[in-house]
């Protein structure tokens, strides 16, 4: 039987979405086993037990004040103690990491970015900006795979139960940067970014103003983001900026304003279901990507949109 | 007698040489590999060679001892992302260059660049970007730092260093999502940058001209010391199976706001299912 591990990070109070997505997709091709690198609460452990996993590996001491080193060489002893076949994580930049220095550790290949898994393993990602789709698969070693949000469909979950806790030793590397500080950041209330069904993003044209896009964004259940143009002018937070150097989202639906459309913005939304634009120059390379376009002010668009939908009900 | 000068920083900066984002990029058919045309240096690694100038230039400059080496693998082409970093202000360059480097993955690059580090270091600090623009697997740095057990400073948003009696030591901060991060390494480390961490220069016409001066070493795998099967294709430990160009959009409607534009969205999203 195929063993699958899925390393789970920053454990909160109970599984985010992303994390049953990695459970089930884990369940699809095998036995499932976690390596979970923080205490957690009983409660997200249960969840955990609800997938079916039976064992928990945890690490024989603290590995999370070593930037990324720490974790990594806990996955390692992990993959190894299980006999893991398969490894899964989540696509943040620190899993990334943590995958690429687990693969060196145990000479395996690693696919990041996987938005599709075949039961042969073959992964599939896009590449140049969403412009290509490629197949590749890992050729020596233990796969290694950080699986994109919104990717697989999280199946449902059985009855809680505790799992069992496997302590395991880790060597921890000899120098090391440490994280001698962490200031949480507010949270919104709206959905995370990478996970959201609905995003309506500003730009530039935006002016300082968000409130138009907050209030569309609430009546669609959706998330703000935003372009570099306006995190750098410091108008939301840096955490909202979508492209190339910020995240990465395919939603069902992308609301794009005041924004015109570089290469860099559309690397991170143009694998998005459907996109509308608003923007009031009719030449914006943004419409060229569009499914609905409006050559329009934001400011008069946005707010009749968001009454409309309110008007009906919706 | 003349006290011993301290010895200056030595900073590589990891370069690479990049299809240009602003014309349509490829992968052969042939090896499924990327098309170089058109390419330039990386616009993320500018980042990196601006963060290692400022560190220089705050704490002496070249008078200091302090030298600043610009790094790339690739073919012949790709040491023009060395001459663009001499030209805005890398004081010498090295260039990695192999027919066996062809299809190299994360795990063969950094092997590779590992090697050539080992060969023309020792370093203090290795500067990478956050991401190469073609590859985007951020894979790179973090497996160097592994392979030359190196502490890891990933993603970097500002970055500082400070003398102390022990040596040098680095301060940076980093940004997660749900939280911002203050990290302490002491060198050597391998720190990667953000597009956040500072605003890089353009090369002016001094520049340009001092850079016709600087030496660029050229070095094949023999002398690295490694072997053609240890990258590569061969040395890879992923490998593309199948590339394709994603259909393109199809052209979708554009409307003029007429006064009721935003009631014609909420129709269009009713029709999608969307709302
Ligand atoms: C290395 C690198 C990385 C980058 N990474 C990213 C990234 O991750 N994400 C990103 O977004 N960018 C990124 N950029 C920047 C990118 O190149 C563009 O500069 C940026 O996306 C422009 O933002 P914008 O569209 O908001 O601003 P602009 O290009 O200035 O566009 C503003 C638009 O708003 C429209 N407008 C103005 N007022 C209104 C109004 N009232 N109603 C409707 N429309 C209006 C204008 O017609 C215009 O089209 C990166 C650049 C580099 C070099
Ligand atoms: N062939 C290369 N030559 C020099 N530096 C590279 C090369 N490949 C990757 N790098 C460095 O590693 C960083 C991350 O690249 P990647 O892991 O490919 O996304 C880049 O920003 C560069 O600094």
């Amino acid at each position: 039987m195929t063993t699958v591990l899925v390393f789970l990070d920053h454990p909160g109070a109970s599984l985010a979405k992303s994390e049953r997505e990695l459970l089930s997709l884990g369940a699809s091709l095998g036995d499932v086993a976690v390596a979970l690198a923080d205490d957690a609460d009983p409660a997200y452990l249960d969840g955990v037990g609800s997938y079916g996993v039976q064992e928990v590996y945890r690490p024989d001491g603290a590995v999370s004040e070593v930037l990324v080193a720490g974790k990594a060489a806990f996955l390692a002893a992990a993959v190894r103690a299980a006999g893991a076949d398969i490894v899964l994580l989540g696509n943040s930049y620190e899993a990334k990491e943590i995958a690429a220095r687990a693969g060196i550790r145990l000479g395996s290949g690693v696919i990041t970015d996987v938005v599709g898994l075949s039961s042969d393993l073959t992964a599939t990602k896009s590449d140049f900006a969403g412009s290509y789709t490629v197949d590749c698969r890992v050729t020596t070693g233990v796969p290694i795979l950080t699986i994109k949000p919104n990717s697989v469909e999280a199946t449902e979950a059985g009855l809680p139960s505790p799992p069992r806790e496997v302590r395991i030793p880790v060597e921890l590397p000899p120098a090391a940067a440490r994280i001698t500080g962490r200031v949480e950041k507010p949270v919104s209330g709206r959905p995370e970014l990478t996970e959201a069904r609905v995003i309506v993003a500003g730009g530039r044209g935006v002016d300082g103003n968000f409130g138009p896009l907050e209030d569309l964004a609430d009546a669609l259940g959706g998330a703000v983001g935003a372009s570099r143009a306006a995190t750098d002018a410091g108008w939301i937070e840096h955490s909202a900026q979508i492209g190339q150097t910020g995240k990465t989202v395919s939603p069902q639906l992308y609301i794009s304003a005041g924004i015109s459309g570089a290469i860099q913005q559309k690397a991170g939304m143009q694998t998005s279901k459907v996109i509308v634009a608003i923007n009031k120059d009719a030449d914006s390379p943004v419409f060229e990507i569009a499914d609905f376009g409006i050559v329009g002010d934001l400011f008069t668009v946005l707010p009749q949109a968001t009454e409309e939908i309110r008007k009906r009900g919706l | 007698m003349d006290e011993a000068p301290a010895p200056g920083l030595r900073i590589a900066v990891l370069v690479k040489h990049v299809p240009d984002a602003q014309f349509d990029r490829h992968i052969s058919s042939d090896d499924l590999t990327t098309v170089r045309a058109e390419s330039i240096l990386s616009e993320l690694d500018e980042y990196a060679l601006e963060a290692a100038l400022q560190l220089v230039e705050a704490h002496g400059g070249a008078a200091a001892g302090h030298r600043v080496t610009a790094i790339t693998m690739g073919p012949a082409a790709a040491v023009s992302a060395v001459k663009k970093s001499l030209q805005i202000g890398a004081d010498d360059g090295v260039h990695l260059t192999d027919e066996a480097l062809r299809g190299s993955d994360a795990s063969a690059t950094s092997r590779a660049l590992a090697a050539l580090l080992q060969h023309v270091g020792p370093f203090d600090l290795i500067l990478t970007g956050m991401a190469s623009t073609d590859g985007e697997t951020s894979l790179v740095p973090a497996q160097l730092a592994e392979r030359l057990t190196l502490p890891q400073v990933t993603f970097a948003a500002s970055l500082d260093l400070t003398r102390e009696d022990s040596g040098w030591k680095l301060a940076a901060r980093r940004d997660n999502d749900t939280f911002a991060e203050t990290i302490e390494a002491p060198l050597p480390a391998l720190v990667s940058v953000t597009d956040q961490i500072n605003e890089p220069r353009y090369p002016n016409f001094k520049g340009i001209m001092a850079a016709k001066k600087k030496q660029i070493q050229v070095l094949s795998l023999a002398d690295v010391g490694l072997q053609p099967d240890e990258v590569g294709f061969a040395g890879s430990w992923t490998s593309i199976e199948a590339a394709a160009p994603r259909p393109p959009r199809s052209q979708g409607i554009v409307i003029t706001d007429e006064g009721d534009a935003g009631i014609r969205l909420v129709d269009f999203l009713a029709g999608q299912k969307l709302l």
